[in-house]
């Protein structure tokens, strides 16, 4: 049994006038237990719209999710979503802690250790120091990583993240994936990542999705067989690294051109 | 800052500097001293009704049936406008209702509350309610209905029920408008406490004025009108006080953005 499954889900959005767009077209593919899947594909392509479904928040119009084999009919326990949106995301009346703390109070798990795990994971994403801080006296990419240690800190066996490192300069995205990482191998998380960024995808992932332009398909699923753990210096150096981002690059431009 | 608390000190300074022009217009007739009496022999008056305990007294009545009616407007408002605003059919339902009820003066429910309450405590309660609500109403709806999709999206992608979502997302983040309808009701709830004690009663600020006016003590009437002045003013400052203590988080953003 797959712990992910998207069967042949499809979504079109009714427009203002009547008329609807496709946004997916028929897209179906497996996650498995502690996988890293990245999925890419050209911006306005439904990504976002494909995480929202999955995430069960908004209802697919033909097709569907399961997770541990049953289907979902509303938000699944043990799935989080970090949003694309991740500054209107955040509370803006709880500190830094209080945000992330927020699944953990849901839940009814406020306890001493509960607020020690916050802490750690607001250190580890570069924010120790910044726990009484309100999310609008920090940077967009600081907002960002509350969101990211608010996710982790729920402890989801699922984490949906929608490119969750667009607005991070480029040395703190190197040491975020990094950490991203880390934390997935330490708590066994399994992780759904989309992102625009092809070497970032083939550096943290097992596997990469490759979405077509709307309506999207899965083009092709590829195997990342590199070794963990992985390095952003002798990884990115690897020559298997650097045919597979040329391949990919290859299949998105032809796709462009078609 | 500075230039806030600055600003503050030159209108204090102003009020000051007003005080000798009202005196000299009446010390030299020229305005009729009658219906208006130099400072002095008002603030005398003042003094007086103050330590006699007729002002305070009079102003403690009324600040009870005031915040009775506001209280009651902001109970009822509030959860109603939350509804409103989280369900649509609910708003669409009472959507006439409200707007053909809000354009009333207020004044006018005055006599409608007379007949039904007679001229009791109930009737100024009830009319004060009547006009504090709608501010809050509006606002509270206004407020709930902004409320970011997204937020509400990472109240559920986090397991959170829409019970819950109402009092760990929806009322936080509509929290600074409600006050500001609260804010508005305050200075409304001032004004019909104080006509509806015009027209039927026997005690209350709202009263004592209009009866000094009647027994020609315009002293007494000045000093009536100068102790509410006092008390809106401190009312407001007082909900300023609350306001930047609960929404410190709000005053921040705003300033950021
Ligand atoms: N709420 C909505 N109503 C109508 N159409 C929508 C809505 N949200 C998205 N769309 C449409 O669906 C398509 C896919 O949008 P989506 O946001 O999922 O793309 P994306 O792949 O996440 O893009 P990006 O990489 O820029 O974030 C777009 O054409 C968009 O116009
Ligand atoms: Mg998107």
């Amino acid at each position: 049994m797959h712990l992910l499954e998207v069967e042949a889900l499809s979504k079109s959005y009714r427009q203002i006038g009547g008329e609807s767009t496709l946004a997916i077209g028929e897209i179906s593919f497996q996650v498995e237990k502690g996988e890293f899947v990245s999925l890419v594909g050209p911006s306005g392509c439904g990504k976002t719209t494909l995480l929202m479904c999955i995430a069960g928040l908004i209802p697919a119009s033909s097709g569907m999710v399961k997770v541990n084999g049953a289907g979902i009919s509303g938000p699944p326990k043990n799935l989080v979503l970090v949003f694309q949106e991740y500054n209107r995301s955040l509370f803006a009346w709880r500190s830094v802690l209080g945000n992330v703390l927020f699944g953990l109070e849901v839940r009814g798990k406020l306890s001493r250790e509960a607020e020690d795990r916050a802490r750690h994971l607001i250190g580890l994403v570069g924010l120790e120091g910044f726990e009484r801080h309100y999310p609008w006296e920090l940077s967009g990419g600081m907002q960002q990583r509350v969101a990211i240690a608010r996710a982790l800190a729920y402890g989801p066996e699922v984490l949906l993240m929608d490119e969750p490192f667009g607005s991070v300069d480029a040395l703190t995205r190197l040491e975020l994936e990094d950490t991203l990482l880390k934390l997935w191998q330490e708590l066994k998380t399994t992780i759904l990542f989309v992102t625009h960024d092809i070497e970032e995808a083939i550096y943290l992932s097992d596997r990469i999705c490759l979405l077509s332009r709307r309506p999207s398909r899965v083009v092709r699923g590829i195997e990342i067989r590199l070794e963990r753990p992985r390095n952003q210096l002798t990884t990115r150096a690897d020559r298997r690294f650097v045919e597979l981002r040329n391949d990919i690059y290859r299949q998105i431009s032809d796709q462009a051109v078609k | 800052m500075k230039w806030n608390s600055e600003s503050k000190l030159n209108g204090l300074a102003l009020l000051v500097a007003l005080l000798p022009v009202w005196e000299g217009l009446s010390r030299t007739e020229l305005v009729n001293p009658l219906f208006f009496p130099p400072m002095t022999r008002i603030l005398r008056s003042f003094f007086l009704l103050t330590i006699s305990g007729d002002l305070p007294y009079q102003i403690l009545v009324s600040l009870q049936r005031a915040l009775a009616g506001y209280l009651l407007a902001a109970l009822v408002c509030i959860p109603l406008g939350i509804v409103m605003g989280l369900w649509n059919q609910v708003y669409r339902m009472l959507e006439l209702l409200i707007e053909m009820a809000r354009p009333i003066p207020p004044p006018v429910i005055v006599p409608v509350a007379m007949l039904f309450f007679g001229l009791g405590d109930e009737m100024k309660i009830f009319v004060i309610a009547f006009s504090c609500a709608w501010p809050v109403l509006l606002n509270t709806y206004d407020g709930v209905r902004s409320v970011d999709r997204v937020l509400m999206h990472t109240g559920r992608t986090f397991g959170l029920s829409r019970g819950m979502a109402i009092t760990k997302i929806v009322f936080p983040a509509a929290l600074p408008q409600i006050m500001t309808g609260l804010r508005v009701s305050l200075g409304i709830m001032l004004i019909l406490v104080v006509i509806s004690e015009m027209v039927g009663s026997s005690d209350g600020i709202g009263y004592f004025v209009l009866d000094s006016q009647r027994r020609f003590k315009v002293d007494q009437m000045y000093a009536g009108m100068l102790s509410l002045a006092l008390t809106g003013y401190a009312l407001n400052q007082l909900f300023l006080l609350l306001y930047n203590s609960i929404l410190a988080w709000h005053k921040g953003l705003t300033r950021a953005s």
